[in-house]
């Protein structure tokens, strides 16, 4: 061929490529709806399959005899051994394939009620969902399930297929009975527009091109409706985000921020905003090293220079000054489960969310949803593939934007601090940010300050924490009769006092310690402000839970002490057999056993048995009280 | 306006994913096969640091029967870009002469490859590894994911997987647990072919169509690269208009005739293609499912 001619047939022909946009969609439907006979259709029928591969698909499908003499193109798309030999598709499976039009990446998931998860991945990348639904089923349970987490996972373009019209004689009356009770589903869930499709994968009817046999449908075929369904992305039209990756700092003269733009556009001159520290810049270059671009589009990777020398590190955001998103420790969240391990309320797991990790605990379930029945059912945890609703509280704020609003200002994944896995996905709903409760200081004539007057000491809390059984209790004992004597009013609450009475609708074994935990702290806050010095004895065993406390019960009255009595030590003290009982897993979410026990980085005082009696604690702690002011000792 | 083509979506994709190893690995390295993949990869790593140096080293594992253009390309790339490669070749293997034709292509990938690999990333302490492989090459690598953990012993469990939501990698690992990580998974070749030509990215010139001393084995044509490749009797090699479409061990590598000498041209070829790019590899055919029980056992 003359080199000419080619070099020009291939310019034009890579032109059109160019011109060519990149479509991800998921297929969702079980096995039997004929889901890898679509795919492996579409792949046939684009011309993307090479000779070797029909070969080999021609032999696999004499052999397993499936579709007698035609060929069994599910063979093609089912991968790994081990599932052809189960029958069942295991994974999520990315299968390529272009037309004219676009190019196309087929997120090929199972749908098994036990691959939820596998689904909830796919649908993660996906911008569309091509649904099949068989014919002389009808809806399934499994089209319900799929609908709602293809829809709660944000996405907007949605295709049923009504397949296997052959089996049906092509009936136009079946394919509307269905789309009818679809809308009524659709409805139900909040889906806002579908496009309904009556095609056999099989037989190849209104899959490229029009059937025949099916004359009263005058809608576009499959491939017709993915070639030109419109994707321009609404993260255009949102406000500039971009979570830094990497800051590139080759030399002294170039400090860029790497990243990949998630939403809106940001250009040279831009004022921007870094977060969480709120500092203030404007963009002098966005480099790339192809040449400076005089702006960035939402999924481009660049690197970003400021005209401004502000302290910016990976995982923080920068946004549009004009339009800066809130921050927030604490998220409604939805989260679907995808650990065999259950949720394990209170413990503490690893949240990443943007390009940063930071510790998170979960509130127990608020609700969980039956996927089937989308009914709200009451849940203390959640378990593999379970999909509920739970407050996210973090160890810091963070900027954040509901899912809904901006996918990846509000998509996190959380992590087992132990075994590495990623457990759940979580969407944010909304802000939770853990109000204290303020007294109406200036409607009420008798405040804090007129209290601790009257009663000659300065409220403060004494959050003690520590292992179980480390002497907690004893010490504030000890202290309280100690105070007593002095002349002081305390009060003294611990696991028995809470659990018996304002939390006895929480589940001990299932440790609802957050929620525990913040009643805690605010029956703390107002017993402070009713002028007592409280001493709380709880585990209290993550940072998270105690940092949290302390901002409900205020920086200057929060005393943080660590009774830091060894494991061994506490255990020999247990008089009950509880540890006992936890060595043998018969009580769940033990710090110090099964849970980590994270011992604070800065306590106000430390005691512990090894080497104070709760006596000699009390007295540490006593004078510790006086001497910062906040009683006097009696002559 | 302004809208990102389906090569500038994947151009940025996979920028993304090396800055995230970039920042959550502690040792990262680059497998460099010298291949078109291999290629494009380092292409895509220069871009998503710049201006900064790739700040890794890349790791060519060199089975001794590398084409000789191959390693004289790798060495062209590593003085041009000031590139810093590190090479390894599994000693045990060369104690022993391993060949492909006295010890059998899966004895010798294994040694040579697979154990020749290992050997490097335990000895550098490397706990991520980029690898060039693309989701559409292969069944079995259509499931593999972007981050694929990979346990003390190197090995791979298809079914305990990291489920990998959105663009959020999770890179957590234990002290001597490795990642392996492809940041081409979601290209074809074709785009692969594409990016070279619009990015003008430099390829070993095996690929382009040159007059070559051939043997045709099985229907196979094997370069005779040098003079280690024993002769079958009555086989003597012959000239032949030859590239290649995949490129790794001389004696196990397929050539294609062709007249392609410019990259239209093989754009052109690749178009029109009628059989699968791997089929040009001879370890694919061994047995079914072979490519899943080799990355089980640690092939890339």
């Amino acid at each position: 061929m003359d080199i000419a001619t080619t070099q020009a047939s291939v310019d034009s022909y890579i032109q059109t490529q160019e011109d060519k946009s990149l479509l991800r969609f998921i297929t969702c439907g079980s096995v039997d709806d004929g889901k890898s006979t679509l795919i492996g259709r579409l792949l046939y029928e684009s011309k993307l399959l090479f000779e070797d591969q029909i070969a080999a698909l021609k032999a696999d499908s004499i052999r397993s005899g499936t579709q007698g003499d035609d060929l069994d193109f599910a063979l093609l798309v089912d991968g790994l051994a081990s599932e052809r030999e189960q029958g069942i598709t295991i994974d999520v499976a990315y299968r390529f394939f272009s037309t004219k039009a676009r190019k196309f990446i087929v997120i090929d998931t199972p749908g098994h009620e036990q691959y939820t998860r596998n689904m909830a991945t796919g649908a993660s990348q996906a911008q569309l969902a091509v649904l099949l639904v068989d014919a002389r089923l009808g809806l399934s349970t499994q089209t319900k399930r799929h609908s709602y987490i293809v829809n709660a996972l944000g996405v907007k373009r949605i295709v049923v297929a009504i397949n296997k019209m052959d089996l049906v004689n092509y009936s136009q009356e079946r394919y509307e009975e269905i789309i009818a009770s679809y809308r009524e589903f659709a409805d139900k869930i909040g889906v806002a527009d579908f496009t309904a499709i009556p095609v056999s994968a099989l037989k190849g009817d209104n899959i490229i091109e029009k059937s025949a046999a099916m004359p009263w449908y005058e809608g576009d075929t499959l491939i017709e409706h993915l070639n030109t369904v419109p994707i321009g992305e609404t993260a255009n039209a949102q406000p500039f985000r971009m979570h830094v990756q990497w800051v590139n700092r080759p030399h002294l003269d170039f400090r860029g921020f790497s990243g990949r733009v998630a939403s809106g556009q940001v250009h040279v001159g831009d004022k921007i905003t870094a977060l969480p520290s709120g500092k203030q810049s404007r963009v002098a270059k966005i480099f790339t090293m192809d040449g400076d671009l005089d702006m960035a589009l939402p999924g481009e990777s660049v690197t970003i220079c400021l005209t401004d020398e502000i302290d910016v590190s990976r995982g923080d955001l920068l946004c549009s000054s004009a339009n800066a998103p809130t921050l927030s420790d604490r998220f409604e969240s939805r989260l679907l489960w995808m650990s065999e391990e259950a949720l394990r309320p209170g413990q503490s797991y690893l949240m990443k969310i943007g390009a940063q990790t930071i510790n998170a605990t979960i509130s127990p379930p608020k609700y969980a949803i039956d996927v089937n029945t989308l009914a709200h059912i009451s849940a203390k945890t959640l378990n593999l593939n379970e999909i509920g609703v739970s407050i996210v509280n973090i160890e810091k704020p963070i900027p954040f934007e509901p899912y809904t609003l901006n996918k990846e200002m509000g998509s996190f994944i959380l992590i087992n601090r132990l075994t590495n896995a990623t457990v759940a996905m979580g969407l944010i709903e909304k802000d939770a940010q853990t109000t204290s409760i303020e007294l109406r200081t200036d409607e009420l004539s008798i405040d804090r300050g007129l209290r601790s007057e009257q009663k000659n000491q300065k409220p403060v809390t004494l959050w003690f924490t520590g292992l179980k059984w480390s002497g907690k209790t004893f010490i504030a004992n000890a202290l309280e009769r100690r105070l007593f004597a002095n002349g002081n009013h305390s009060f003294l609450l611990d696991a028995d006092t809470m659990w018996k009475g304002l939390s006895e609708d929480l589940d001990y074994v299932d440790a609802d310690r957050t929620e525990n935990s913040r009643r805690v702290a605010q029956v703390c806050k107002l017993m402070n402000d009713a002028g007592l010095i409280v001493q709380s004895c709880f585990t209290s065993a993550f940072t998270s839970e105690r940092r949290i406390s302390r901002r409900i019960i205020g920086d200057d009255s929060f005393i943080e002490i660590h009774v830091n009595t060894p494991l061994e030590l506490s255990e020999a003290h247990d008089t009950t057999g509880f540890y006992k009982k936890a060595r043998r897993g018969e009580i769940l979410n033990i710090a110090g056993i099964d849970l980590p026990y994270e011992a604070p980085e800065n306590p106000d005082i430390v005691v512990g048995s090894q080497t104070h009696s709760y006596e000699e604690a009390a007295q540490l702690i006593f004078d510790e009280l006086v001497k910062r002011g906040l009683i006097t000792k009696l002559g | 306006m302004r809208t990102l083509t389906h090569l500038q979506v994947l151009e940025s994709e996979s920028m993304h994913i090396m800055r995230e190893v970039m920042a959550e690995a502690e040792n990262p390295v680059m497998l460099y096969s010298v291949g078109k993949d291999s290629a494009v990869m380092l292409h895509l790593a220069r871009k998503a640091f710049s201006p900064t140096k790739i700040p890794f080293p890349l790791l060519h594992v060199d089975t001794t029967f590398k084409f000789r253009e191959m390693i004289a390309f790798r060495e062209k790339m590593r003085k041009d870009l000031d590139l810093n490669i590190i090479v390894h070749t599994n000693p045990d293997g060369v104690e022993q002469n391993m060949n492909p034709w006295d010890f059998g292509s899966d004895v010798y990938t294994d040694v040579m490859k697979t154990q020749g690999l290992k050997q490097a990333l335990d000895m550098h302490g490397f706990d991520a590894a980029f690898g060039g492989a693309r989701r559409d090459e292969e069944k079995s690598r259509a499931k593999e994911r972007v981050f694929s953990f990979r346990t003390r012993s190197h090995q791979w469990d298809p079914k305990n997987q990291r489920p990998e939501l959105w663009s959020l990698y999770n890179a957590r690992k234990h002290q001597g647990e490795s990642i392996r990580v492809f940041p081409l998974s979601n290209w074809t070749e074709f785009d692969i072919w594409q990016y070279i030509y619009q990015e003008n990215i430099p390829i070993v010139p095996l690929y382009f169509a040159a007059e070559r001393p051939v043997v045709e084995r099985n229907g196979v044509l094997i370069m005779v690269d040098d003079d280690r490749l024993p002769l079958l009797p009555g086989e003597t090699p012959m000239m032949k208009r030859i590239r290649f479409r995949t490129l790794g061990c001389y004696p196990l590598t397929g050539a294609q005739e062709s007249d392609a000498v410019t990259l239209p041209q093989i754009i052109q070829e690749t178009m029109i293609a009628k059989v699968s790019e791997r089929q040009g590899r001879v370890i694919d055919h061994d047995q079914s499912a072979s490519m899943e029980k080799k990355k089980r056992e640690g092939y890339f």
